[in-house]
């Protein structure tokens, strides 16, 4: 395993690291008080600052470090967890979260974020809060101000509040470094005090002076005056401190990188010279000592609160059977108590609900997985297909073998396909920040509210739903939500809601977006359309019709263009690419109570419900999502209409005529429409077609091939599948169908090797 | 791609037509008998259209309309000679396999220059054998354009 691959693993962890810290913020900012959560997201950051500072990732280092100060002062409840100090934890979140990326895919962070946010955690840290960033809510009157907070320089006032930035503590205890290792000669004393944590997370006192003794010669003693009598001893205190004498040619430096994954548990004190009178000192346990021969009883009370609080290491075991299985010899009583303790904590550990065991799996094994599994299944259809073919006098036993392959292909396919499927939780939760930012720029107070976030659904669409859903959580907080003041006035309470919610429904996934603003202007919208000649002012529409026309293209209700929502691509884009993915889009809308935008996507885009036709002898599947109808035409309800077109009247309405065979080339004329037969689609527009086939084959469920693979992507073909007969099938892609139906001719411009 | 004067070259001939043409057995994945492919729309004449490659789809290619000769009639006797090009795997439609042969580069004569379908780039050169005469095809110069489209 190479550096690379150590530090692809590290921002995995880093991933899942920066999400428990964001949803552990957001319990905190929901009112959980419990000490477990604020311990979780020190860990969250101080895992990344670990990670960051073994790769030399220094501006990470730098922020994260200033960021778990804070989070240490909350820890150690010397700062209240206040909603106003939240919001800058989210936010210096988002900037962790930032800097991580800009450290594995390059880019940089602009340095205003960081040093405006590091300035208001450093504040936080000394009980000094920044003024702005006790009204972020309101639109500050100098935004720069705060960012521009000099960090680590001469005092200078910020704002009004006459407000002095305070140097950076991680810059002082480099400055006494710098001191200490002029005056330094090769002796060092060493004051090392761990506190319980260090042993909670699974560090070990002795492991760094092992390490420490790499670096010389050691003297050490531990010191156990605080060691209180057993009735009042905590058996998962820390009690020992060590005074150790380091002889070294290393520097300063070296030694404090020794106890650099302790730094934040213990307490460590470096002075350049021997502290001989220190030594010198009347010491109850033992002389001076190697670490080597500490005395076993003493390493036995050392043993024993990493063994009450190490559950989750591997060495918690042996260590406390250790000293288990040594309690009957020869061992003073409270050695005694302490082994039956640490026995009672043994037992104790299998009641601990254990992590769901996960592994970490290369995607492209899955993949292969799953396409072998599609293999199966045509495979599987293929010689169904055959049976049936050869039909020798119904032999039973085929039959029914072959409806069991059937019944546990399925199955396996189903089960590979969960392999894929994620929750929704991740692009949620970006959601939170995306809503965050908008909510600073628009100046609204606005409070997310996520359900159902671990339903699952294939990765594939999970990546891809993220932009739509980005835009429509954008356009809702822009436009949607009222402002502040207008809610209040509104008698609303000045928080909006934004509702994200995700379940299955028959087969599908739904995702809703509901806010609780304005709902949709329909008089506008109208209007708008009117003036844009979408509709007709003699129009009319049912209340449903005008709310779907902010699906149009190019229809945008902002009546400027805002910086946010505003920019040229409206939600027919985000209709589009959910259609994209097979999905469907629709918006119900209560003047004064808000609106709801459902989205209903496919679970996976590995296979697809098709319904297979027939086109000039070719086979074709036309995606059943894209479906309305299917209809046979009659001779009276066709019409010609122009030179080439043709309408086909359905119901009250004239739906155009599309020759599938004639737009794909397959034949140069037409075909006659009562030979065939009509798939009414809802086309991109919102409009409908009725795409012409000679004959519908059946329905059937399709593995998607990618076309892409081996060729080149062919105009009017979404993808390839293969069929039970073997050979391959094109499934149509109706919006491009549709759109050269409207007279732009399918991309010619992709001549094959013809340049070559 | 430079043919040094030791290299030795393990070639595979196919008839197109009345002509004989080879290519580096290297490149080839299997050959395979014909199925009727599944036609593309909008594609170039010679692009015969997909079929299913153990469940793969790949691209078959009438190599003779390619080089400008007749299209070729497939028949029960045609093959498929599947090709990795580039990072591509296609298919590529001939009347028969003739031959299996070793030849040094040394014995390669440089191509004339004559054809306008046929030009230099494609044809790395020929190949005398017997009484016949072995046309060496260049597959990237061919079919190279199909990956740098896609990307």
């Amino acid at each position: 395993m190479d550096m690379n691959e150590i530090k692809e693993i590290f921002f995995q962890e880093c991933e899942e690291q920066l999400a428990e810290l964001e949803s552990g913020l957001l319990r905190l900012n929901d009112g959980d008080t419990d000490p477990e959560t604020v311990n979780a997201v020190f860990r969250a950051v101080h895992s990344i600052k670990g990670g960051a500072g073994a790769f030399g990732l220094d501006d990470l280092v730098s922020f994260a470090h200033v960021f778990e100060t804070t989070l240490d002062c909350v820890r150690s409840n010397k700062l209240e967890a206040s909603p106003d100090l939240l919001k800058v934890m989210l936010r210096s979140a988002d900037v962790l979260a930032d800097l991580t990326a800009a450290s594995r895919d390059g880019g940089t962070v602009e340095a205003s974020r960081t040093s405006g946010l590091v300035a208001e955690l450093e504040a936080y840290a000394k009980g000094q809060p920044l003024p702005s960033a006790s009204a972020p809510a309101a639109p500050a009157p100098k935004p720069e101000a705060a960012p521009e907070a000099p960090v680590a320089e001469a005092p200078a006032a910020t704002d009004d509040s006459g407000f002095q930035p305070v140097p950076f503590s991680f810059d002082s205890i480099d400055g006494d470094d710098e001191l200490a290792i002029n005056a330094a000669a090769s002796v060092f004393t060493v004051r090392f005090k761990p506190r319980s944590d260090l042993y909670a997370k699974g560090n070990e006192a002795v492991l760094i002076l092992r390490e420490l003794a790499k670096l010389g010669d050691l003297q050490v003693r531990c010191e156990t005056d605080d060691l209180p009598s057993l009735d009042l001893l905590d058996p998962e205190g820390a009690y020992f401190s060590w005074l150790i004498r380091v002889e070294t040619e290393s520097d300063e430096e070296a030694i404090r990188q020794v106890f650099e994954f302790v730094e934040w548990d213990s307490t460590v004190e470096i002075t350049a010279g021997a502290d001989e009178e220190a030594f010198a000192a009347p010491d109850a346990m033992g002389e001076e000592q190697p670490m080597a021969a500490v005395p076993f009883d003493l390493s036995l009370l050392e043993d024993e609160p990493v063994v009450a609080t190490e559950t989750a290491a591997p060495e918690a075991a042996p260590a406390a059977q250790e000293p288990a299985q040594l309690a009957p010899a020869n061992m003073p009583l409270a050695a005694k108590a302490i082994a039956a303790e640490a026995e009672k904590k043994e037992a104790a550990v299998p009641a601990v609900p254990a992590a769901p065991q996960t592994i970490r799996v290369d995607l492209d094994r899955v993949d292969r997985l799953i396409n072998l599994v599609g293999e199966l299944v045509i495979n599987q259809a293929m010689l169904a297909q055959s049976v049936v073919e050869n039909e020798s006098g119904g032999s039973s036993a085929v039959n029914l073998g072959l409806e069991e392959l059937q019944q546990l292909t399925r199955e396996i396919q189903d089960s590979v396909m969960a392999i894929r499927a994620q929750p929704v939780k991740p692009v949620f939760q970006r959601m939170g920040r995306i809503v965050r930012e908008i909510a600073d720029m628009t100046g609204k107070s606005v409070k997310l509210v996520t359900e159902g976030e671990n339903t699952e659904v294939d990765k594939t669409v999970i990546d891809k739903i993220a932009e739509p859903l980005t835009h429509m959580i954008r356009n809702a907080v822009d436009h949607g939500l009222e402002g502040p003041e207008k809610r209040t006035e509104l008698g609303k309470n000045p928080e909006g809601i934004l509702k994200l919610s995700a379940k299955h429904r028959s087969g599908r996934i739904v995702i809703e977006i509901a806010d609780d603003g304005a709902g949709i202007n329909r008089e506008r919208v109208k209007a708008k359309a009117i003036e844009n000649g979408l509709i007709t002012p003699e129009s009319n529409l049912s209340d449903e019709d005008i709310d779907n026309l902010i699906f149009h293209p190019g229809f945008s209700t902002a009546d400027k263009i805002s910086d946010i929502s505003g920019r040229g691509v409206g939600m027919d884009v985000v209709k589009r690419s959910i259609q994209a993915l097979g999905g469907r889009i629709s918006i119900t809308s209560k003047p004064g109570k808000g609106s709801v935008f459902t989205m209903s996507l496919p679970l996976t885009l590995a296979v697809l419900d098709g319904m297979v036709v027939t086109v000039a002898d070719q086979t074709l599947v036309v995606p059943l999502t894209a479906i309305v109808e299917t209809l046979q035409p009659e001779k009276s309800d066709i019409h010609s209409f122009g030179p080439s077109q043709r309408l086909i009247a359905i119901r009250d309405t004239f739906c155009p005529l599309v020759d599938v065979g004639n737009i794909l080339n397959f034949r140069a004329d037409l075909a006659n429409p009562v030979d065939g037969v009509a798939l009414l689609v809802e086309s991109e527009g919102g409009g409908q077609r009725a795409l012409m086939v000679d004959a519908i084959q059946g329905q059937r469920q399709v593995v998607i091939k990618s076309l892409e693979a081996n060729y080149t992507n062919v105009p009017g073909i979404a993808a390839a599948t293969i069929l039970g007969d073997g050979r391959v099938a094109l499934i149509l892609d109706v919006d491009a169908v549709v759109t050269a139906s409207r007279g732009q001719p399918l991309s010619p411009d992709m001549m094959l090797a013809a340049t070559g | 791609m430079r043919i040094s004067e030791n290299d030795m070259l393990e070639l595979i001939a196919f008839t197109l037509g009345d002509q004989e043409f080879c290519i580096e057995v290297v490149s080839v994945r299997e050959i395979r008998s014909w199925t009727p492919a599944t036609m593309l729309p909008h594609s170039p004449d010679h692009v015969r259209g997909v079929i299913n490659l153990r469940g793969a789809v790949l691209p078959v290619m009438d190599l003779a309309l390619r080089l400008g000769l007749a299209p070729a009639e497939p028949s029960q006797g045609s093959v498929i000679i599947v090709t990795q090009i580039g990072s591509q795997t296609v298919g590529l439609l001939v009347d028969l396999v003739s031959d299996i042969f070793t030849i040094s580069a040394e014995e390669i004569h440089p191509a004339p220059d004559v054809s306008k379908t046929m030009d230099r780039e494609q044809i790395r050169g020929m190949i005398p054998m017997d009484e016949r005469m072995i046309c060496f095809l260049q597959l990237n110069a061919l079919f190279g354009a199909i990956e740098s489209e896609a990307a």
